[in-house]
């Protein structure tokens, strides 16, 4: 295999990884499991609610953070990167 | 210093500050004029792109749509940021790496197809132009509610202040203006947040203050008060109640989510800057500005809905001096009255509120004992709750001067942001991809001025005759866009087998699906009675409701694009080498040289 096509693999990896987070913070967390989540509660919101409302959106922020990070490096790695 | 003349002071300042700054970054090519040059700091693209991004509805509806629907509104909290993961990572990096300057210019490159091009085009301009409408609309109510011009006055304004900054500076004007825009928006939105956290709860960081105890020392959390208050009277619970149910809730949220990274104006800010590294870390500024803003957003409305309901519930419920007595509503209660936005009828004759949910069959018995003859509060409109918020706060009039300046700048920085996309798509896309190739440069930026005055005026026509589709527009946009712009544009991507004619019959059987389940339930262009399933839940698919379905129509997309593409031949090679160079992200600088 070229080394742009194990670059290519290495990403789609990556990223196949942090939608699968992506999917569970909001999807799995926020609607679908919701009740059952709730039933912790941290100060005076239960977590599904949580989720829901706010720790999905930090959660979105972290993973274009770990994206930009692994990218760049995945970059430089497979000598991809800009000039 | 009374209210308006404070208003007026702020609101002036503002728009003194955007048409200096659209002085000082005219644009003098096309290159500037599309895409600012490729010269903007990651940092400030990611700025310019929260204010693209968040509408008047962001600014001003989103924390009354929190307040009354509670949980239940969570689907647009996730779904208008959780869509900058998916432009971060599967759209951003590669369009950058394209280099170009237009969306359908992607997709008429990629699929080969001057029609796939075309058909862009009219996706790309039917969700914009909706959107628009919008934003045209906030600008005249802003004016003639706080400024007391009419209407129309205002939105002339506001259209001359468009103007001068899109038409002179195009996009680089655009990304300039819009950070400006966001400082105020942002600090408009925080400042009221952090006093009314503070009164309710005692703790100044809002995102805290939702899960804090009240102030009070009863040593009750805010949320479960507010479960408490709001039950005693009737109403769904804040913090358990779902929108339609969990599928439609589901749906909702990755239309959202695909809409969001499917709209051209956000998209096209992100050629802006020099590098694919750039337009990855540039995502993910824009989603922090967002979040600033998203993540106060459950504070404003539970605790708007918490201060609404102790106004009015005063007591003991079911006792008569629990209820407020009409005479001695607060000032802010009347101000809203004049507007129409507040509405109170005093049904059973005894001079107090009751505000209630009179559709509970259960809560009705009792309050029927009480001599209560239906709810009293006739129109709660829910978008005031974000512009009465400071006033029931008691906050000072500079709070509420600086209110009206923000949500002036949400509205119109998305509404140049549009403008632009729509005139870039005219001027680059129609008239030089399609009709006069050999146009030279100099006329090409005459030409987009041109079509931007000319998106200006039509906007401009369409807030003040609001066609019958301008109702449920904005969120109608979502759904066009999610259906035909976003699989496009991540299978000319992610999957080089797609071709020309797979794309063509996907955007047009996934646009189509859409538009066809919005009509046939909200009628044939949105003009009443024309819908042919009726506008109520059981008509609706599996309980989606219309505003959902673009993910649907995403899905169809993507299934007719692929299976449509393995029945024909594959893409010329030539198309394939384009598809292995974008994703690498070396030689963008190459790129550049258009």
């Amino acid at each position: 295999m070229s080394k742009a096509e194990l670059y290519w693999k290495a990403n789609v990896r990556l990223v196949s990884i942090l939608l699968t987070v992506w999917f569970v913070v909001s999807y799995l967390f926020g609607i679908i499991l919701v009740e059952q989540m709730n039933t912790i509660k941290i100060g005076g919101v239960g977590l599904g609610f949580w989720f829901a409302q706010q720790g999905s959106i930090y959660t979105f922020l972290v993973l274009i953070y770990i994206y930009a990070k692994r990218m760049n490096a995945l970059d430089v790695e497979y000598d991809v990167h800009e000039d | 210093m009374d209210l308006q003349t404070l208003t007026y002071i702020v609101v002036g300042i503002t728009f003194a500050l955007y048409i200096g700054i659209a002085f000082w970054a005219r644009a003098g090519t096309t290159g500037e004029f599309y895409a600012a040059g490729r010269g903007i700091h990651p940092v400030a693209n990611g700025m310019a792109t929260a204010a693209d991004w968040m509408s008047a509805a962001s600014f001003i509806s989103m924390a009354g749509l929190i307040a009354f629907n509670g949980y239940g509104a969570s689907v647009f909290l996730m779904g208008w940021t959780g869509g900058y993961v998916l432009l971060a990572l599967l759209l951003a990096p590669y369009l950058r790496k394209f280099g170009k300057f237009t969306v359908p210019e992607f997709i008429g490159d990629r699929y080969y197809s001057q029609t796939a091009r075309i058909v862009a085009v009219i996706c790309l301009i039917l969700a914009s132009i909706t959107y628009v409408i919008g934003q045209m609309k906030g600008i005249g109510v802003a004016f003639s509610r706080f400024l007391e011009t009419d209407y129309d006055t205002g939105l002339y304004i506001g259209m001359g202040i468009v103007f001068i900054y899109a038409v002179l500076g195009g996009m680089k004007g655009i990304t300039y203006t819009q950070i400006a825009q966001y400082c105020v928006l942002i600090f408009a939105y925080t400042v009221p947040a952090i006093f009314i956290s503070m009164n309710i709860t005692g703790n100044p960081v809002p995102q805290l203050g939702l899960g804090s105890e009240m102030a009070d020392g009863s040593g009750t959390y805010m949320l479960d008060k507010l479960d408490q208050v709001i039950n005693d009277l009737g109403f769904n619970e804040y913090t358990t109640q779902v929108m339609g149910s969990k599928l439609n809730m589901f749906v909702y949220t990755l239309s959202l989510m695909i809409g969001t990274a499917g709209l051209p104006h956000v998209i096209i800010r992100f050629f802006t800057v020099p590098k694919v590294k750039d337009a990855r870390s540039s995502a993910g500024w824009a989603l922090v500005f967002i979040a600033i803003l998203y993540t106060t957003a459950p504070a404003v409305g539970s605790m708007a809905r918490l201060n609404l309901m102790n106004t009015i519930q005063v007591g003991e419920v079911g006792v008569a001096e629990g209820n407020l007595a009409y005479a001695d509503r607060p000032q802010w209660f009347k101000n809203w009255e004049k507007t129409g936005l507040l509405q109170y009828e005093d049904k059973n004759g005894d001079g107090r509120i009751q505000y209630y949910n009179d559709k509970n069959a259960d809560f009705n018995k009792k309050a029927a004992e009480w001599g209560w003859k239906g709810n009293e509060m006739t129109k709660v409109d829910r978008d005031i709750m974000v512009l009465a918020n400071p006033e029931i706060a008691n906050l000072p009039n500079w709070v509420v001067a600086l209110v009206v300046a923000g949500g002036l700048a949400a509205a119109l920085s998305t509404a140049a942001g549009l403008l632009l996309a729509i005139s870039s798509s005219i001027s680059h896309d129609l008239l030089k991809g399609v009709f006069v190739k050999d146009i030279s440069e100099k006329n090409e930026l005459m030409a987009g001025r041109i079509a931007m005055a000319g998106a200006i005026a039509l906007a401009g026509y369409f807030g003040l005759h609001p066609p019958d589709f301008a109702a449920g527009t904005v969120a109608i946009a979502f759904g066009l866009a999610a259906s035909s712009i976003f699989p496009a544009l991540m299978m000319g991507i992610f999957n080089k087998r797609v071709n020309r004619s797979g794309a063509i019959w996907g955007m047009v059987s996934g646009i189509g699906v859409t538009m066809l389940y919005v009509f046939q339930h909200k009628g044939i262009m949105f003009i009443p009675g024309t819908a042919f399933l009726g506008d109520m839940d059981p008509n609706w698919f599996l309980g989606i409701s219309p505003n959902a379905f673009g993910a649907i129509g995403a899905v169809v997309n993507f299934a007719v694009a692929i299976t449509v593409s393995k029945l024909t031949a594959p893409p010329p090679e030539h198309i394939q080498h384009l598809v292995e160079d974008i994703r690498v992200p070396k030689g963008a600088a190459a790129a550049t040289e258009h």
